[in-house]
């Protein structure tokens, strides 16, 4: 019982962090269809930003929604600079389908270079805001802390925040009608440069929150949130890759197997798992659990 | 305020899809743009609406030069275009596509009039504004996709081949719509179709389109009255 509970919290936690991950992947790629291995390196330099305030202010409450500003400002300015211009002068020939994932891994490596310029290879101690010990229950200590509490909050906060302003908001009906047809959006008036551009930062800013949660408690270095892109695309294609409810539902997925399988088999599976739980799903159902619903043609 | 094409070419690629094109679209005319397949038709309603540039010409409503900006923009200056094949999104529910028309116009209280009037013009969509936009008929969409034009509050309607892939008697219906809203508002109406007898017989005037030259303009009533018309354009 205490072994199923804990797999369950844990589980939950780590299925929160990256559902947040495939959240930002998810809007990059349904309004851009890039498919963005920057987002490691920038939530990366967002997270070292919200480590700087709370270094000089030792308030992690301000550092995170500082840390979040900056990874939208970063993704909208790697979308308007780098990414915008890409897609109009690489739109023909055999490096059209890809320039943008090799211009997306030019720009991970463009982070982590300057990072450790910047702040040095060295390990950051990231100060948690909330004991990061397994809350003890009895006698029992379970391997949950506050801090895991503090992760599923927010991201639930985070998630709910996104799912009511693309459903009940103007400028969200703009990005998902971008998203979903460019051309159709533009003849009714939305101007869909920009709205791709509000997606870029929204995406940014939900990586910039995923770095600000997780780091705490741990060390960052320049490459200490890498491993999340992977778990990351991991959920994100578990949920179809255009789904936010799908990236959500797929972090699900993905965390409580791996909590499940290290608790219960062996954590020395943790690394495995991610891989043989996404091979299955794009050969069982390769559009995702949430891709390609059949619509009527007639 | 009139729409003027004059000397318009517009190349796709080496191919000179729309050549030395010139005509007049006067206010409050329904004109019908006829033609086969390749002719140019939906070339030129792409170009007129800023989907694609032109190679040489010119191209005005009233002020607007429309060969230049932004398609995003001539919605603004009062021109919309229901582009080809049920120009809708299926994802979205027939409500947000309607809203969808009208998220550019500042004045929100006008928009909700202008709703009212859609809905009023095409009383089924009121009753399916919650369905997605996928879960509709043929003629349902097309409906939704002038509806949505409609909800820019345009001057300059452009339509591109309304007919496409629907049943005879949904066809019907749907010209009919567009001759209705052609005489109740103060709508200049561009009409691009294959479906030339049943364009012209609710148009006013007509042209005729042939591999991107024009072959014959005029008012539609002569033009179907013309026997080598009839003959190339209107089978019998």
């Amino acid at each position: 019982m205490e072994k199923l509970i804990s797999a369950s919290l844990i589980g939950l936690s780590q299925g929160a962090i990256f559902a947040l991950m495939a959240l930002a992947l998810v809007l990059v790629f349904r309004s851009t269809r890039v498919v963005n291995f920057a987002q490691a390196g920038q939530a990366m330099v967002s997270t070292y930003i919200g480590w700087e305030v709370v270094t000089r202010t030792e308030n992690y409450w301000i550092a995170l929604p500082i840390a979040a500003i900056a990874g939208a400002i970063l993704a909208a300015i790697i979308e308007t600079f780098l990414m915008r211009p890409l897609a109009k002068r690489a739109s023909h020939g055999a490096i059209a389908p890809v320039a943008s994932i090799i211009a997306s891994l030019g720009v991970l490596g463009v982070l982590h270079s300057a990072a450790a310029m910047i702040w040095t290879s060295e390990q950051k101690l990231f100060l948690s805001p909330v004991s990061v010990n397994g809350i003890e229950i009895g006698s029992t200590v379970y391997p949950f802390s506050q801090a895991d509490i503090l992760i599923i909050s927010t991201v639930i906060i985070v998630m709910s925040t996104f799912a009511f302003f693309f459903q009940r908001t103007s400028l969200g009906l703009s990005l998902r009608a971008a998203a979903f047809q460019p051309e159709i959006s533009r003849l009714a008036g939305v101007k869909v440069d920009r709205v791709r551009t509000i997606g870029w930062a929204l995406s940014g800013a939900a990586g910039a929150i995923v770095g600000v949660l997780v780091t705490p408690g741990s060390y960052l270095n320049p490459f200490s949130l890498d491993i999340l892109l992977v778990y990351g695309f991991v959920a994100a294609v578990i949920g179809g890759l255009e789904s936010p409810q799908g990236a959500a539902l797929g972090g699900l997925i993905l965390g409580m197997s791996l909590s499940f399988t290290s608790i219960y088999v062996s954590s020395g599976l943790t690394f495995i798992v991610p891989f043989v739980v996404l091979l299955l799903i794009l050969i069982v159902k390769p559009k995702g659990i949430f891709g390609g619903g059949s619509s009527r043609n007639a | 305020m009139s729409l003027i094409v004059r000397n318009l070419s517009v190349d796709h690629g080496a191919i000179r899809a729309i050549n030395n094109l010139s005509f007049i679209v006067e206010k409050r005319r329904l004109t019908a743009v006829i033609g086969a397949n390749g002719a140019g038709k939906s070339t030129l309603l792409r170009t007129l609406s800023g989907l694609i540039p032109a190679s040489e010409g010119k191209a005005s409503w009233g002020d607007h030069n429309l060969l230049k900006g932004k398609a995003e923009q001539h919605v603004r200056n009062g021109v919309s275009h229901v582009s080809e094949g049920k120009s809708v999104i299926p994802e979205l529910t027939v409500e947000e596509n309607l809203d969808l028309g009208a998220l550019w116009r500042r004045n929100k209280k006008e928009a909700d009039v202008t709703k009212k009037y859609v809905l009023e013009l095409f009383p089924r969509l009121g009753e399916r504004l919650k369905q997605r936009g996928d879960t509709l008929s043929g003629g349902e969409r097309q409906m939704l996709a002038i509806a949505r034009a409609l909800m820019s509050k345009p001057q300059l309607l452009l339509l591109d081949e309304p007919s496409l892939g629907l049943a005879p008697l949904v066809i019907e219906q749907i010209f009919q719509t567009i001759r209705d809203i052609a005489n109740s508002s103060n709508l200049t109406v561009l009409l691009v179709e294959q479906n030339a007898m049943g364009a012209l017989k609710i148009a006013d005037i007509g042209v005729v389109l042939n591999l991107g030259n024009i072959v014959a303009i005029g008012p539609s009533a002569d033009l179907i009255a013309d026997p080598a018309i009839r003959a190339a354009y209107l089978g019998y």
